[in-house]
């Protein structure tokens, strides 16, 4: 048995009435890159906040180095070791790289020695892991991949030997993807011990030497990575047989139903978002849009969805111009009224009013419906009927129509919207990452439900970051990247490298 | 000749409690925490300074006591805005209706002079400092309009020095400035937000302290009912419009003290086709400039991106 950088013996922690880690034991071997896997609320993050002390565990032990030791603040933990690299870097924008990696731990009270012998040491560190980072360049003008990197190299200035990574690769291209792997082998393999925070199976079975799995905040497997398929993790996370694989038809695609041309959008601040879109869209098919988050996607949706006017450009649905129509109402009203239903990418707050109850929920943005009035007046029956099928059809759980859909899984919530928009029978489906924060079971759900919309004859338009799904789902695939197309490929011919080189911009 | 120095002269003046306000702020808004109660705090410390040094019959003693009452002020901003996550706009608005009303009623039952202090002696004053080569100062008023000041003119002139250094050049400054950027990575490096911010108010209430005590220590020698008139938010204005720069917060304050002093030398005159000015529209000069600068001179002023936030630690 190799020597254990961290161990957990029987940690407990709850949140109120909520047991968020229960019973965890578990092992880190020191050297190696260990994976720690399970989906949205298996209590991972909490975990983590416990072995860097932003927690405190209810009861339990935690041994660092063999030693059992009392983690009270981060301050703590960074004194033991531990390094954190947060999914939401913890950068100061408007500092430089060398302010960045000093801050917090500052020499002496004066600030020009410790910049000075940072600098030294972070050349040093730069050399040893390969990481290239200009200490003087303004974090805030960095590229995302950099700026993990400027986490990563902060972690080892304080002297970290055991280095958290939660969801890394959430923000990256897939060659930044491999690159980060690189520099965790490189590190890896001069003795520091790498625990990586992944939903991403695949990440998993590429790097990792060993596994552990949880499943609502118990620890389900603890496994070698070499040992295990993609499958078995799958299984172990959700707790029974998972169908990864999609069956997928030909698809046959139909009329046109949308048709864009020269779209630009530009911002107040004179900032180009989208620059000369175009793409058609055909009944009976669905068109991935790939790209890393914040290259223009998000926007393109809420120009298409009328949430947002574009600056210049055409947009064709059913042969009627949407860019020069004339509208009453909101225009996004309009739109849904035409046959366009958009399932927004920030569900939260776009897609529902968590405050509100599912079956209120249940007819946001179709609450004009002849069938859910009566006079000026709701008709709270027919609602709540109407509310009753999506339960049912939907399998959302718990079954509740009188429940504030914030107290829903993200899952749960998705499939309330996923039901009220295709209730409406729409020609045209905008659908922006449909499973962020969703779980595998009901990824699934979802997944299934969007091929048969398309075998029905609807046009979907799909914006993911989650390469998997956009390769799973799409019949063809638009690459984003700095507002502009980069390219298309058919599905069938896309592969993660390809997109990836496409979503860096290289043509 | 004599005009310009004359007015230069005000200038210095005018602008000491403003820059000291405003690097007051500094200290509060780099932290990210908004400081409306920058009025509150001098008025408070104005009306400790004023009793104390009535009392005591000692400037110094009354400075003590208007920096005292400075910092428990801000204490009671940062217990709202930093302990409670309070909202930091109605906690200093607050703060600058209650020291307004609560000081004059305090004076009254004190002092039975209609919410004024006892006017004090020279003894209990700050005046001109004794150089050695005062006769020749007082002969000539481009020296008196240097050196002809009392000692926290010159204090002020230092303090800025000493902040600029330290928001830029240590570590606290540094870590300041990280908790008002962005208080959760300066949270995930082991820092105590909440400790950084009520240092920077500490600091801060200490500022508004000599600046509250200069009013009535070296101007008017007796607190008097809301005496500090607007000058706190005109340090806030300047702070902004300084884009939250020590040495550009002290431009503005100058400009504002600057154009006052102008002001009054306006009062009255007739001018060549207009005439006589009504006094009201020449005193709200400088706070019309105030409007105008702030409005659309400077460009867009890019605060600290955790302003106004209450810090609240997330997973």
């Amino acid at each position: 048995m190799a020597e254990l950088a961290i161990e957990l013996i029987g940690v407990n922690k709850h949140f109120g009435e909520v047991h968020a880690n229960k019973n965890i034991t578990f092992g880190v071997r020191k050297g190696t890159v260990h994976g720690i896997i399970g989906e949205n609320g298996a209590g991972k993050s909490t975990l983590m906040s416990i072995i860097y002390g932003y927690y405190q565990a209810d009861s339990g032990t935690i041994k660092i180095n063999g030693k059992a030791e009392r983690i009270r603040s981060s301050h703590a933990a960074i004194g033991l070791g531990i390094g954190m690299v947060h999914q939401h870097f913890m950068l100061v924008d408007p500092f430089t790289v060398l302010e960045n990696i000093v801050l917090g731990a500052e020499g002496g009270i004066t600030l020009d020695g410790s910049l000075a012998a940072a600098r030294t040491h972070l050349q040093k560190l730069n050399q040893d892991y390969g990481l290239q980072v200009d200490p003087d360049a303004i974090v805030g003008e960095l590229g995302v991949g950099t700026q993990q990197r400027v986490e990563i190299l902060k972690t080892l200035y304080r002297g970290a030997d055991v280095l958290i990574l939660d969801e890394p690769t959430a923000v990256l291209t897939p060659q930044e993807a491999d690159d980060l792997f690189r520099i965790l082998r490189l590190l890896r393999d001069q003795g520091k011990t790498v625990i990586l925070i992944t939903h991403k199976l695949r990440e998993v079975l590429d790097i990792t030497d060993d596994v552990t799995v949880m499943r609502a905040g118990e620890i389900v497997g603890q496994v070698r990575t070499a040992d295990v398929t993609k499958e078995d993790l799958a299984d172990l996370m959700v707790g029974r047989k998972v169908n990864m694989h999609l069956d997928k038809a030909a698809a046959v695609p139909g009329k046109k139903v949308l048709s864009v041309s020269g779209l630009n959008l530009v911002d107040s601040r004179g900032v180009a978002l989208l620059k000369d879109i175009g793409f058609d869209l055909h009944a009976g098919e669905i068109v991935g849009i790939a790209g890393v988050s914040g290259n223009g996607q998000s926007e393109l949706l809420e120009v298409l969805s009328g949430m947002r006017e574009a600056t210049s450009g055409s947009v064709q649905f059913k042969g009627t111009e949407l860019a020069t129509l004339k509208t009453r109402e909101p225009k996004a009203a309009a739109y849904r009224k035409l046959g366009i239903a958009h399932i927004p990418e920030d569900r939260s707050r776009e897609g529902m009013v968590k405050d509100f109850m599912t079956f209120e929920n249940a007819i946001l943005g179709y609450h004009d419906d002849p069938s859910v009035r009566r006079g000026f007046l709701f008709n709270r029956k027919a609602i709540i009927e109407r509310c009753r099928r999506f339960i049912d059809e939907f399998d959302v759980r718990p079954a509740l129509t009188h429940r504030r859909i914030g107290l829903f899984s993200g899952g749960n919530q998705q499939k309330v919207i996923l039901a009220r928009e295709i209730h409406a029978n729409p020609d045209l489906l905008l659908i922006g990452q449909p499973t962020r924060g969703v779980d595998i079971g009901a990824i699934e759900f979802i997944h299934k439900r969007l091929m048969q919309l398309r075998d029905e004859g609807k046009a979907l338009l799909l914006v993911s970051v989650e390469l998997d799904e956009i390769m799973a789902l799409s019949d063809r695939i638009i690459v984003m990247n700095g507002g502009a197309i980069s390219g298309e490929l058919p599905a069938a011919e896309a592969t993660a490298t390809s997109l990836g080189l496409l979503m860096g911009g290289h043509k | 000749m004599d005009m310009i120095f004359s007015v230069l002269d005000a200038t210095l003046r005018v602008s000491t409690p403003l820059v000291l306000a405003a690097l007051a702020g500094l200290f509060s808004e780099r932290s990210g925490v908004v400081d409306l109660a920058l009025e509150g705090k001098m008025l408070a410390a104005a009306f400790a300074a004023a009793c104390v040094a009535y009392i005591a019959q000692s400037p110094w003693v009354g400075l003590g006591a208007g920096i005292a009452a400075g910092m428990a002020v801000a204490m009671l901003h940062g217990m709202v805005s930093i302990t409670y996550n309070g909202n930091q706009l109605i906690s200093g608005v607050a703060i600058n209706m209650m020291v307004s009303g609560v000081t004059p009623v305090l004076a009254l039952a004190w002092f039975q002079q209609g919410g004024r202090t006892p006017t004090l002696s020279d003894e209990a004053r700050f005046t001109a400092i004794d150089l050695p080569f005062a006769d020749a100062i007082a002969h000539s008023p481009a020296l008196k309009t240097f050196f002809g000041h009392n000692i926290l003119v010159y204090l002020a002139l230092l303090l800025i020095f000493v902040v600029s250094w330290v928001v830029y050049k240590s570590r606290f400054g540094l870590r300041l400035r990280a908790v008002g950027e962005n208080p959760h990575a300066a949270d995930a490096a082991g820092i105590s937000v909440k400790g950084v911010r009520y240092m920077a108010q500490a600091v801060g209430g200490a500022l508004c302290g000599v600046a509250g005590a200069y009013l009535v220590l070296a101007q008017t020698g007796a607190f008097i009912q809301d005496m500090t008139a607007g000058k706190g938010y005109l340090a806030l204005a300047a702070l902004i419009f300084g884009k939250w720069r020590p040495w550009a917060a002290v431009l503005g304050c100058l400009i504002f003290a600057f154009t006052d002093a102008i002001q009054i030398r306006l009062q009255g005159v007739e001018l060549p086709l207009i005439g006589s000015i009504p006094d009201a529209f020449i005193q709200a000069l400088p706070y019309v400039l105030t409007v105008v600068l702030l409005a659309g001179f400077m460009g867009r002023a890019v605060a600290p991106k955790a302003i106004g936030v209450p810090f609240v630690k997330s997973r």
